[in-house]
């Protein structure tokens, strides 16, 4: 069964593309269509948008593998993203971590095996005023503690 | 001091079109579309002293003059919105509560290069920020202040917004560039410019969204006025983002040339809980660490920083206190630019990682005798040896800590653990 995008999907490609002076400058927009409506970017999904935009798969290959935000295996619903760089490192970024693997019961890098919470460590975030902080999909959690983080994990379902 | 860029941020709705024009907004960009030539508008900005600020400060007059006016090409602005340097968070801010005052300044910079295309490309993980840019780029659009014959002139513009996907290196121009035009973030070797040789191939300006922001104010009070503010070749007011063991964490505004331990003391409340100073990075990570020692009589100006042996960099401020194990600190940031190395330079490539590896295994306790001159030695190698900036903002902080804290590398090496921290 081939990948391809819904009729309403495609329309927003087109739609995207017709937005840039030149159609490769919509890759990045394009690559993040596929992400939302296959899950992640596959072997398929990736031969799926080098058709749709004329380039080879290994081209599209090389920048999926390039940005942290392509994932080309499925994650869990919500992804935690916590931020490890210097000043949220000074400002216990480490404990956060700790306490996230300890509730989760996952690694870095694992998802819960139900598929509910995928755990990372990520590079800064540009909210060190507001250090600890942690990205999850597409909110940024800030000014974390144990009890803050514990009512966003049941907030998340 | 009277507030340029944050003037607007603690007011209620001010993301909306309808409370950035009751302030003012836009007159600048009316003055500017319908009164105003291009020239015009280069000679003012040149005028002002205004610097880039992402981290390079060099002079925005300038480098929008190198865009060849009678080139046939069409000419593309773009608005780096891809704030990643470490301590940085001051272009957020702005996008996030003034995202009318960063479009304004975007349309300003796009007429003086007379280009009708520009891009505002921001990091994939600002996803509050590009629906805040998203909208307001909307709403300018429904009231005319872009699109097709601005405000009965005949100048037409079309603003993209345009996000990222997760990479620090995007933030370089020509990465950013190679990004925008579809490919990997991969940085491309300059001369030639992307003034002349930019997206496409064609005349290209890349400004911050800080540098842009300040361009309505500069229009309506004038250069001259701009130029009032600051020290003789720092001019203007500079946001600085304040991290790290201080008890007053956040963007400030200050005059540049602002001295740096009243900034430190009074305005961000010092080092909390009876802590002491240890140690400041000035400019972002990829600068170097300046010994609370050394900021005696440092100003917040890019002639005095440099002065001290570091750079104002993206005036990412951040602050570490005596219970801080530099080791563990140097580690850190070299993991950072291991991570984000992107990999077409051999030195930066290889050197990153080894710098990362070294480091940790002395914060590990299995430091060996030698490491740090190899540390500084891979250091040495990769600076001036790569295509961009990014091998030398990974290098420099890796021989400065190893530099100003010196004995206490040799002890976290000798003691195989850390004599600060524990």
């Amino acid at each position: 069964m081939a990948l391809e995008f819904s009729p309403e999907t495609y329309k927003k490609f087109e739609e995207t593309v017709a937005r840039y002076p030149r159609k490769e400058a919509a890759m990045l927009p394009v690559l993040y269509l596929a992400q939302q409506e296959f899950g992640c970017l596959g072997p398929e999904a990736i031969e799926y948008v080098a058709k749709l935009m004329g380039q080879s798969p290994a081209q599209v290959y090389g920048v999926v593998k390039f940005y942290t935000m392509y994932t080309m295996k499925p994650i869990g619903r919500h992804h935690i993203q916590v931020c490890r760089t210097l000043p949220c490192a000074l400002r216990g970024a480490e404990k956060v971590t700790s306490f996230l693997k300890k509730s989760l019961g996952v690694e870095c890098g694992q998802t819960t095996p139900d598929g509910r919470f995928t755990l990372s460590e990520v590079e800064c975030l540009a909210s060190c005023g507001t250090a600890p902080m942690m990205q999850v999909n597409d909110d940024y959690y800030e000014n974390l503690t144990e009890e803050r983080l514990t009512e966003i994990l049941q907030q998340l379902e | 001091m009277e507030k340029l860029l944050l003037r607007s941020i603690d007011v209620p709705g001010s993301h909306t079109l309808a409370v950035y024009r009751s302030r003012g907004g836009y007159r600048s960009w009316e003055k500017v579309v319908r009164d105003m030539q291009p020239a015009q508008v280069i000679d003012e900005v040149k005028a002002s002293g205004l610097r880039g600020r992402g981290g390079a400060g060099f002079p925005t007059g300038m480098k929008w003059s190198f865009v060849p006016r009678e080139s046939p090409k069409p000419k593309y602005l773009v608005c780096n919105a891809d704030e990643s340097e470490p301590g940085t968070f001051k272009d957020r801010l702005l996008i996030e509560k003034d995202p009318h005052a960063v479009i304004e300044g975007t349309l300003i910079a796009a007429f003086a290069i007379q280009s009708q295309t520009a891009f505002i490309y921001i990091r994939g993980e600002m996803v509050f920020g590009t629906r805040q840019l998203e909208r307001a780029v909307e709403e300018a659009y429904q009231a005319g202040y872009i699109g097709k014959g601005i405000l009965g002139t005949g100048y037409n513009l079309d603003v993209i917004v345009h996000r990222g996907a997760g990479a620090y290196i995007c933030g370089e121009e020509t990465a950013l560039l190679s990004s925008l035009e579809g490919g990997r973030g991969w940085p491309k070797v300059k001369p030639p410019f992307p003034a002349t040789h930019g997206l496409f191939g064609c005349p290209t300006v890349v400004n911050n969204v800080e540098t842009l922001a300040a361009l309505p104010w500069i229009i309506e009070r004038g250069a001259a006025a701009y130029a009032a503010i600051g020290t003789e070749k720092s001019k203007g007011t500079k946001l600085f983002s304040v991290s790290g063991h201080i008890a007053r964490p956040g963007v400030y505004e200050l005059e540049m040339g602002y001295p740096f331990t009243r900034f430190l003391e009074d305005d961000c409340g010092g080092v909390p809980d009876g802590k002491k100073l240890k140690g400041v990075i000035p400019g972002g990570g990829s600068m170097p660490v300046l010994r609370a020692d050394e900021l005696e009589g440092v100003n917040l100006d890019y002639e005095s920083v440099q002065a001290a042996g570091s750079l104002l960099g993206s005036g990412g401020v951040i602050v570490m206190d005596d219970t801080t194990c530099m080791v563990r600190a140097a580690w850190n940031i070299a993991r950072f630019y291991a991570h984000e190395s992107c990999g077409q330079c051999s030195p930066c490539r290889e050197g990153c990682h080894w710098m990362e590896k070294v480091f940790h295994r002395i914060e590990q306790g299995e430091g060996q005798t030698g490491d740090l001159e190899l540390i500084l030695n891979v250091s040495g190698n990769i600076m001036g040896n790569t295509i961009c900036p990014f091998g030398d903002a990974a290098a420099m902080p890796a021989a400065a800590f190893i530099r100003k804290y010196r004995r206490e590398f040799e002890e976290h090496i000798a003691q195989k653990k850390c004599t600060v921290a524990g």
